[in-house]
């Protein structure tokens, strides 16, 4: 939805244990930069960050919410969810580390790369994370 | 050589009808970790995975390569199919397992 300052904003439910749905609103989100004209390269790396938080809140979050705000500055994308939090959020960013389970792996997730994607498929990644509350995964990318 | 003359040229079955055929390929790539697949593979791979749910799709798109293909014969999914179908993403497939396959994509220079 456009407001009138230019700014963009959407809301996406993330269905929980329904990973074949997994992966529409980041494919909303592209849809929609590309339509803005966004460079190929800038909504190539907002995809594929958002893709991963977005797998993450389906496997370890059980559902959640995505929050995408649009302004002339950056594309700023919030996934939350409610599900058992990160213990050791040092460790999960780690390339390797999953606690994915033999099914999830079975369909190639679980490699422990996402976190380490998002970081580096974003200019700024901000992850609160409490066990027993939840996981909020800010991701932003810069326009310039 | 883009994805039409790649499977003539093999053989191997495209399963997308006439979708995503003109797109060029530059480089094979094998794996089966998605996520792996998304910080490694290249823009335009002919991207060689055994997965045949409804990601794959998602991570072909998200990577930007040019195909999809599926070695050894293995049966996808009716829905990935026209996933797959609707976003312009040609899935391949072949008897032969991946090793051929990346064999065959350098005998042809791709
Ligand atoms: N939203 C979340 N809620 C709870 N735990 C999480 C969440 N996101 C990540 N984790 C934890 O961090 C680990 C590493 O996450 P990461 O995305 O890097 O790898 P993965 O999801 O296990 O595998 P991949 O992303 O490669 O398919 C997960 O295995 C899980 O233990
Ligand atoms: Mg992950």
């Amino acid at each position: 939805m456009g407001l009138s300052d230019g700014t963009i904003k959407m809301s996406f439910t993330i269905l929980p244990d329904d990973l074949t749905a997994a992966g529409e609103a980041s494919s909303s989100m592209k849809k929609m930069l590309n339509q803005l004209g966004v460079s190929p390269q800038l909504v190539k790396k907002a995809a594929i960050a958002m893709y991963e938080a977005e797998i993450n809140a389906v496997i370890h979050g059980g559902g959640g919410i995505a929050d995408i705000i649009i302004d002339g500055q950056k594309i700023e994308i919030l996934i939350r969810d409610e599900g058992p939090g990160i213990p050791d959020l040092e460790l999960a960013m780690q390339e390797g580390y999953s606690t994915a389970s033999d099914e999830i792996r079975e369909m190639g997730f679980g490699a422990g790369m996402g976190l380490p994607n998002m970081k580096r498929y974003s200019d700024e990644l901000i992850i609160h994370s409490e066990v027993g509350k939840g996981t909020s995964v800010k991701i932003i990318v810069n326009f310039y | 050589m883009n994805v039409r003359e790649f499977a003539e040229k093999t053989g191997m079955k495209v399963l997308t009808g006439d979708k995503g055929l003109d797109k060029e390929l530059a480089g094979a790539y094998v794996c089966d970790l998605l996520s792996w697949v998304m910080s490694h593979a290249n823009k335009n791979n002919a991207w060689i995975t055994v997965h045949t749910h409804l990601n794959v799709v998602a991570v072909a798109l998200l990577t930007e390569v040019a195909c999809v293909i599926i070695p050894e014969g293995i049966h996808v999914e009716e829905p990935t199919v026209n996933k797959a179908m609707e976003e312009g993403i040609a899935i391949l497939s072949s008897d032969k397992s991946a090793y051929e396959i990346c064999c065959l994509a350098h005998e042809f220079k791709v």
